[in-house]
This record gives structure tokens, sequence and C-alpha cells, in this order.
């Protein structure tokens, strides 16, 4: 079993915190795992990207090949346009953000963004903002997207939830419940 | 023994404590900087883990036999002596020295940078090498191919070589973990600097590391050898003729520890660091496509570790195969060595024949096509254009304003020049600023400022971070005084080393004014503004006063770096 996801963000959306947790609950879940992000300069409102690979076998390249990518999970829609051809053409998925962040002078028009991944094969878009305020934790939008991807993932959701309690942990228990709470409303939404 | 999750930078970390260093000096600089982090969040509790452990061999090193305690060391509670230390430093050649005068004194010392601070630090570097190294000494420089977060893409292979000293480079974390522990034990076997070769992707890939048994720190007597450590010429003429017998040895045993595999006779890989890795991802297809099935049917393979490398595994290679392709990370360095002027017996293809670009960090991709395999199956890309999001000031950033300030204090004026340097503030190169016009290394803005006044230039003004400032501009202001060179150095002070993820500069805010003065700035024209959109007009009114002065300026706009107090409110 080879998995391989790419994780494609903005700086300071918690895009490589999300890689950390679905890294932890696949090693807690017997698997190896191989994890890839840049860091530095390009950190500073700029795209963020992280690969992460789990196998339960050894894994060579620490990013993702073009073509090779189960799962590309997004946190900003722009971003995710930016990586269709890491996807697998058989099975790979776009779990993407839908509601832009609109950082640069030239963003496309939303409904264009939209309709691109609409295109795709296999997505998921999700107001992980919209879900996450609602739910009384603007912060833990990206923990919405990674409940959305969690049927996905080839690791059990209750590795995912230990791993999200155990990353929160340090920060007390209503956190903890808020997150848990954002991943709870991730998995509930199909996507469209 | 542990197993325990792993960036390359981090595996490197742990395997010098594990190798029982003394000593840890650096420089922050993406993509080496977590080394020293990792260091300094670790050192307290891995000490108290190695007493509490009662490791074999760890007992006081004060009455260890066979070793002489340092002079004014104080033993932690339980005898381990406390002189870990895991250090900033102001820039790399300082690290470098700190580092090189702990092996002197008999300690492990390690010294971490990126590809580009080892310039800075080519004087010790290269000169160590004829010295004879007493605690073994490692230097770990972290290249950045595709240049990620730097200025240029050199390779730290081409300067091992040029300084004589060996270089070892590991494929993945594990590697790094045990390669850096091989090298200290090198280091003092041949009374040489090991430099330890790190890539953007290795040093940033996470992965487990089986840790292994930590070694204390064993101290051994101080240099006692003047002979060996005087570089005056006489010695020197010596020494070196030791250090070119040395790489003989060094070969050798390169020779010993790469590894070659004789296969398919289709197709040797010589393949070094990543390049290992991306073989290995394409390799199962290579396999598919020729037909084969199992290992017996992979092409051959040399693995390079180690260098200067041997040259008999890549005779046999040669005999064996049709075709060799060399896949390396940075510049093609085995590639170059091993196809000569007159032609290898085989055809060597690689980067100096295009399957490879020049350019750039490998990648599977690159790999996958030089390996003659096609491009795996891609969804037609978007329909619309994607436009990059290049990196830009955080939102509120103290460097915003500042830049602001200038660009007004600017306005109406044609004849300037705005030298910047590296950091954060670079980033004001882009719209909607377009405020600087030239970015080279650390310090240069002072320098090229200063050089530009001198033949003529009017308002000639210098950009610079503090932490910058500290590590190569302070000479270059220096220069100007002394010389009464008319100049405006802008020195944007947010109190730390932001790109690189705040760390801490090597002096505090409160004590720059002083240090200016020191280097003869007059008081009068050394101005501390505070960098707020509010204060704006005010500051480039304090701006234009200066450039206006015939003689050197310094302006101080302060306020403290967000990603700094946000690490601040964590701990």
């Amino acid at each position: 079993m080879n998995y391989n996801i790419i994780l494609a963000g903005v700086g300071g959306q918690g895009s490589l915190s999300v890689s950390v947790l679905i890294a932890k609950a696949a090693m807690k879940s017997g698997f190896q795992v191989k994890q890839s992000e840049v860091h530095g300069m390009s950190q500073r409102g700029g795209e963020v990207l992280a690969n992460l690979r789990i196998s339960d076998e050894s894994i060579q390249s620490p990013t993702v090949p073009k073509g090779m990518a189960d799962l590309v999970l997004a946190f900003e829609p722009l971003e995710a346009l930016r990586y269709i051809s890491w996807l697998n053409v058989e099975r790979g998925v776009v779990v993407s953000a839908s509601e832009p962040i609109r950082n640069i002078a030239n963003y496309p028009d939303i409904d264009l963004v939209r309709a691109e991944i609409r295109r795709l094969p296999r997505y998921k878009l999700i107001d992980a903002d919209g879900i996450a305020k609602a739910a009384g934790n603007p912060r833990a939008a990206n923990i919405v997207l990674a409940g959305a991807a969690a049927e996905l993932l080839p690791v059990p959701v209750s590795a995912l939830e230990s791993a999200i309690d155990e990353i929160f942990a340090k920060k007390g228990d209503a956190v903890v419940r808020a997150n848990r709470k954002a991943f709870d409303d991730g998995r509930l939404q199909s996507g469209n | 023994m542990a197993e325990m999750v792993l960036s390359g930078d981090e595996a490197v970390a742990r395997g010098a404590l594990d190798a029982g260093i003394s000593g840890a000096f650096a420089y922050p600089g993406t993509p080496s900087t977590e080394i020293m982090e990792y260091l300094q969040d670790n050192l307290e509790a891995y000490k108290s883990g190695l007493h509490r452990a009662g490791l074999p061999g760890a007992m006081p090193q004060e009455t260890a036999p066979g070793t002489t305690p340092l002079p004014g060391t104080t033993p932690l509670p339980g005898g381990l002596s406390g002189t870990i230390v895991a250090q900033w430093c102001s820039n790399e050649k300082t690290a470098y020295e700190s580092a090189l005068g702990a092996s002197f004194a008999g300690r492990r010392a390690i010294v971490s940078m990126k590809h580009v601070g080892l310039n800075v630090a080519m004087d010790p570097f290269t000169n160590s090498a004829l010295v004879k190294i007493n605690g073994g000494l490692v230097l770990v420089v972290a290249d950045d191919p595709s240049m990620h977060s730097s200025q240029d893409e050199q390779d730290s292979r081409v300067l091992a070589d040029f300084a004589r000293v060996p270089c070892f480079e590991p494929v993945d974390q594990q590697d790094a973990y045990d390669m850096i522990r091989q090298a200290f034990d090198y280091s003092e076997k041949y009374e040489v600097p090991v430099l330890l070769r790190l890539t953007t992707r290795l040093a940033h890939a996470r992965a487990m590391v089986r840790t292994g048994t930590p070694k204390m720190p064993a101290p051994r007597p101080k240099a006692d050898d003047p002979e060996s450590w005087i570089l005056m010429p006489a010695m020197a003429r010596g020494r070196w003729r030791l250090l070119l017998g040395k790489n003989e040895a060094f070969r050798r045993d390169s020779e010993e520890t790469n590894t070659l595999q004789l296969r398919s006779r289709k197709l040797g890989v010589i393949a070094s660091g990543l390049g290992v890795a991306y073989f290995l991802e394409n390799e199962a297809d290579w396999i598919a496509a020729e037909g084969g099935a199992g290992t017996g049917a992979a092409p051959s393979l040399l693995r390079v570790t180690r260098y200067p490398i041997g040259h008999e595994k890549i005779r046999q290679l040669a005999a064996y195969v049709d075709k060799i392709l060399v896949i390396e990370e940075g510049y093609p360095f085995i590639e170059r060595e091993i196809r000569g002027v007159f032609g290898a017996p085989v055809p060597v293809i690689g980067k100096m024949t295009g399957e490879i670009p020049l350019d750039g960090e490998l990648t599977p991709e690159t790999v996958r096509l030089a390996m003659g395999l096609p491009v795996r199956a891609q969804l037609p890309p978007a329909g619309i254009a994607v436009p990059g999001r290049p990196p830009q000031f955080c939102q509120g950033c103290p460097h915003a304003d500042s830049i602001s300030a200038l660009k007004e204090a600017l306005e109406g004026e044609a004849d300037f020049y705005v030298a910047s340097d590296i950091g954060c503030y670079t980033l004001s190169a882009l719209p909607p600023y377009r405020a600087v016009e030239s970015c080279v290394d650390m310090g240069a803005s002072v320098g090229m400022a200063r050089g530009a006044s001198c033949v003529g230039q009017k308002r000639s003004i210098a950009v610079i971070g503090d932490s910058t400032f500290y590590h190569s501009g302070m000479t270059n202001l220096l220069d100007a005084v002394s010389h009464k060179t008319a100049l405006t150095l802008i020195i944007m002070d947010n109190s730390t080393t932001g790109m690189t993820g705040a760390q801490p500069t090597i002096s505090p805010t409160s004590q720059l004014p002083a240090l200016l003065e020191g280097l003869g700035v007059e008081r009068s024209h050394i101005r501390e503004l505070v960098s707020l959109r509010k204060n704006q007009e005010e500051n480039a009114a304090v701006i234009r006063e200066e450039m206006a002065y015939d003689g050197v300026s310094v302006i101080i706009m302060k306020r403290e770096c967000l990603e700094y107090l946000k690490k601040a409110r964590k701990a």
C-alpha cells in the first residue's frame, strides 16, 4: 500500500500542522511515512507545499512524483489547481477549501477557479472557513479539511482523533474539544 | 536506542549529540537552521537523560580515566560535565572558529550553516584542513539547489574538494544520523575536519530514524603540538604535504564505503544523496520497461556516500555496462571527474550532456526521464492561468512601514541608490514597493552603498536588518566612518533573525546606538525611529534630513518582528 498526499496552502493556514497530524496517525497505525516541506522565505504569505507519503514498505523519494498523488488536500482553491499534474489519473482526489485568499493582485475570478476544480474527476469543495466559524473556532479550518479527507486516508479515524488529542493536549481540553468538533464537522461534509 | 521521526537537520543534530559533542555553533540560514534549533530545544533534556540512563561510560567526566578536565568547567548535579553548549554566533566565520577552538581544546564540535554561509567561513575552513584536528570537528553544510531560500545554488562538495577535506553525503535521514557519528570518528582518526553535506529536501523531510547508543563527551587533552597548529609558512608547507598524503587514504576509504552492485549491463547508475532516492523511486518501472524481473534485472548501481571518490569501482562499472548515468544533486561533480578530457570508455550521461538539467534540484521526474522512462500519465492542467503567489511581508510587518517611510522620503528624487541586503526586507524589491535596487550577499548593502557614494553616487542608502548588520555590516560601516563616506544606513531593527524563523540576534537592540557610536558614527547622526504607519511622515522627514547630510548617518528603525512576538508568546 502506498498513499501519497500533496498538502497545499498559503503561509499561516496550518497546512504543515495537518501534515504532522496525518503523519502521526499513520505511524501509530503501523505505516512508514516520509514528510517533506519547504521552510524559510517562501513561507511568508506565499505558497506552502508539504508532501506526505504513507506506505507499508520503505519510501524513497521525499516528494510525491507527478501523476502519483492519491490526494491533493488544498487549504485554498487556487492552490489546488497548482497541483493538478500531481494527481493520479485513475484515483487522485482533490479535497479543497472553497474560499479564496486573495493576497495577490492577479487572483483569477473565484467562480472560474471553482469551476476548474469541479471539472476534475474526483473532488470535494468544502467551505472550511464557514464551518469552522459556525462551530465557534475559526482557526480550525485546517482541521475541518482534515476531517473532510478522513474517509479517503488509509488510516483509521480513531488514529486521527487520537493524534488531534495529542497535538492539542498542551493547549487544554477546550481547544482539544473544539478541534475534535471541527474534525467531526468536516467528516460530515460531502462536498460539491 | 530509540525510534523517532526526525528531519535530516534534526537527525544530524541528534547524531551529533549521540556522538558526544561538547560544542555546537551556527548562524541561521535555510535549510540548515533546524540543526541548531533542535540542539537548543533538546540540550537540557538530553543531558539529564544521559545522566539518568546511567549509560556505559556515563561516569562523571572529571573522574574518567585518561581524561583531563578543562579548567573552569562546572559539573552538573550528578557529575556530568556541564560543557555541552549550543550557540548562535555572529556569523559563520565566528561559528567555525569557535568550533575549531573547541577542537583544539580536545572536545568534539559541530558547526552548521547554509551553503553560502560557507563562503563567509572559507578562511577558517580551508586553513583548518591543515591543522592537527584534536577533538572531532564536523562542518555540516546544507545546500539549497533550486534556491528555495537562497541567492545561488553552489555545491559544497566542490569546496570540500578545494580544501582537500573529506566530504560525507547522506541519502536519507537514517544515513544523516549514522554518518555524522562516523564523521566524528573519521575526523579524529585522520585529524582533519569533515564536511557533511545536506540538500534542502533531505534537510527538511522527516522520516523514522533509529538512534544508537549515545556516547559521552570524552575530552582529550588540549592540542600539545604547536608545530601542527601554527600555520606559519615553514610549518604550513609540511602540513599541506601531510594533507595531500591523507587524501590518498580518503580515496581508499571512499572506495571501500561506496557500494557497487553489478546487475543489468544495459545501464550503470552512479548516484549520490537524493539522487539515490529518486533512482530507487523509478527502479521498478525501469525493470518492468525492460521486461525483466527482480533486482537482478535492475540497473547496475554505484552508490557514492563519500568524497574524494575512489576510482576502481568506477572502472569496474565502466567495464561492465554499456552506458553510465550520473545522478547527483548540485553541480556535475562526480560526472566531471569521471568524464575527464580524453573521454570515457563508455558513454557517460547526466548534467553535462543535458539528460538532467544543469540547474535546479533533482526531482523524481527529471531522474525518470534521464533513465529513459516515459512521463507518468497526468490530468490536463487547469484551463485558466494559475498565477504564482510569491512570499510577501506578514500583515503588520514593521519592515513594510519602514520601507513605506523610505519610499516617501525618496518621492520626487531622481538621483539615488538604495542597496538592500539578505533578509525579509528584500521582499520590498517586489511590487507594490519596488523600493530597493540590489541584493547580493550578507552585509553587501553597506559596502555597495559606500562604494557607489565614493565614486559620486548621490543619496546612497543601505537597507539592512539588525542580524545581517552584526553578521557582516559592521566592518563596512567602519570603512565608511574611516573614509568619511556620505551614506545613509537604515538598520531595520526587529530584534531577531526573522526570515529563518526568529532566532535571537547576537546583540540586543538597546546596545545598538552605543555600538554605532563606538564604531565612530557621530551621536547626532544616529537617529532612532519607531516603525509604525502612524509615524510614516515623521520618519520620512528624518530620512530626508539624514540623506542631506554629507557624512555617515545611521537611522535605526525599530519594532519587533511579528514572528518573534508569536514565538515569544508561545514560550
